[in-house]
């Protein structure tokens, strides 16, 4: 597979919340403005590059048995990391994001990027795997918060779009799956487009 | 390399490295970084400090017992040529949605609330963190508010606050937390008006 290919195809073909449906639990928590949801999906995008490059890296020193705790404080050790880092050096972001890193640990599509493909790849191929997956993620994560906070508050990346209140409903948590669902319906014409 | 084999004393030992290797690294981080988040919190008091209370030139600070809770509110004490101005409290609540939130609440002499402003908390992103300044107004309608005459409690409870749409637990927190500090204020109020005389 072509580094260009094993890179795009995390943005539709294999977009990690739209056709893998895989770290849906952030994904329909947090995304309840489109800010939250790029910032959610950055920091991802750190820690899956970051496991992903580790593990990558010790897949032939762990016993297959034990792979998956291994792996688990691996990626741990990472969202620690970026916790303590971001509210060091930046705390103005932390002040916004500082609630939804811990979140990252129980993301499965970093546990899953780990298991599927780091461990079975070349560490080059797991940074851009990583990469892909991540700014996928990250994009997804934009829309929907994007078409959560237009809809629900009138507003996007907190400029305001139209007065009055919006539609309650998308802010809280069935909008989320509202609005998944619409998504994943336009994503796979999209993707059946492009063949 | 061939990957190992899943022998006992393989996966002991590998378990044990990488939990040895993830403690050391994390604790390297920690050391690191534990200055500069305390300084980052300093700095965010003394912005809510300068934020909930009038001008002032001097600053004194001590701890006293709430009244009820386990932990001590912090006053900050502030003076403008000698006089009392208002005093900022440091004050908290157990009862959020989403573990303790942290406020810092500026009272007049008198007690009537200048300002509120939160320094910490856990509340669902979108709907609880509606407490805070940027994200909403909500905590505007505490500016001006006299709880010696004004009931601090949520309309739905009987009391004269507004809650938030969607977020009922934290908005009650919120105002559990000014009472907090408002309760231990009027309990201390006399030793600390006379503070500047000792």
């Amino acid at each position: 597979m072509g580094q260009l290919k094993n890179f795009t195809k995390g943005f539709i073909k294999e977009n990690p919340v739209f056709v893998l449906l895989l770290g849906l639990c952030p994904a329909l928590g947090v995304t309840t403005s489109a800010f939250n949801g790029l910032g959610m999906g950055l920091a991802t995008t750190f820690v899956l590059v970051s496991s992903n490059i580790v593990v990558s890296l010790i897949k032939n020193l762990i016993p297959s048995k034990v792979r998956i705790p291994s792996f688990i404080v691996v990626i741990a050790s990472f969202v620690t990391i970026t916790d303590l880092v971001m509210e060091a050096y930046l705390p103005a972001l932390f002040e916004s994001l500082g609630l939804f890193i811990p979140l990252i640990v129980v993301n499965c599509l970093v546990m899953g990027r780990a298991e599927a493909f780091a461990s079975k790849n070349n560490t080059g191929s797991a940074i851009v795997d990583g990469l892909g997956m991540g700014l996928g993620f990250s994009f997804a994560l934009t829309l929907l918060g994007g078409v959560r906070e237009i809809l629900g508050a009138g507003e996007f990346f907190g400029m305001s779009l139209f007065a009055g209140d919006g539609m309650l409903v998308f802010v809280l948590a069935p909008g989320a799956f509202i609005g998944l669902g619409y998504l994943v319906a336009l994503n796979n014409i999209v993707k059946n487009k492009l063949g | 390399m061939a990957k190992r084999e899943s022998t006992f004393v393989n996966m002991v030992v590998t378990l044990l490295l990488v939990a040895m290797a993830a403690s050391f690294t994390l604790a390297t981080v920690y050391n690191l970084t534990k200055e500069p988040i305390e300084r980052a919190r300093e700095e965010a008091r003394q912005a809510a400090i300068a934020l909930v209370l009038p001008e002032f030139d001097e600053l004194r600070s001590i701890n006293l017992m709430p009244i009820t809770g386990s932990d001590s509110l912090n006053f900050n004490l502030g003076y403008k040529d000698g006089n009392l101005v208002g005093i900022a409290v440091a004050t908290y609540t157990p009862m959020g949605y989403s573990g303790r939130i942290r406020a810092m609440v500026g009272f007049t002499p008198e007690g009537k609330i200048i300002d509120v402003v939160h320094l910490e908390h856990a509340e669902t992103p979108g709907l609880g963190d509606k407490i805070e300044k940027g994200k909403s107004d909500w905590s505007d309608q505490f500016q001006g508010f006299d709880p010696r005459t004004q009931d601090l409690r949520l309309r739905t409870d009987g009391g004269e606050i507004d809650g938030i749409t969607a977020a009922t637990i934290t908005a009650r927190a919120y105002s559990d937390a000014i009472d907090r500090a408002f309760q231990t204020f009027m309990a201390n109020q006399e030793s600390i008006i006379n503070k500047r005389g000792e």
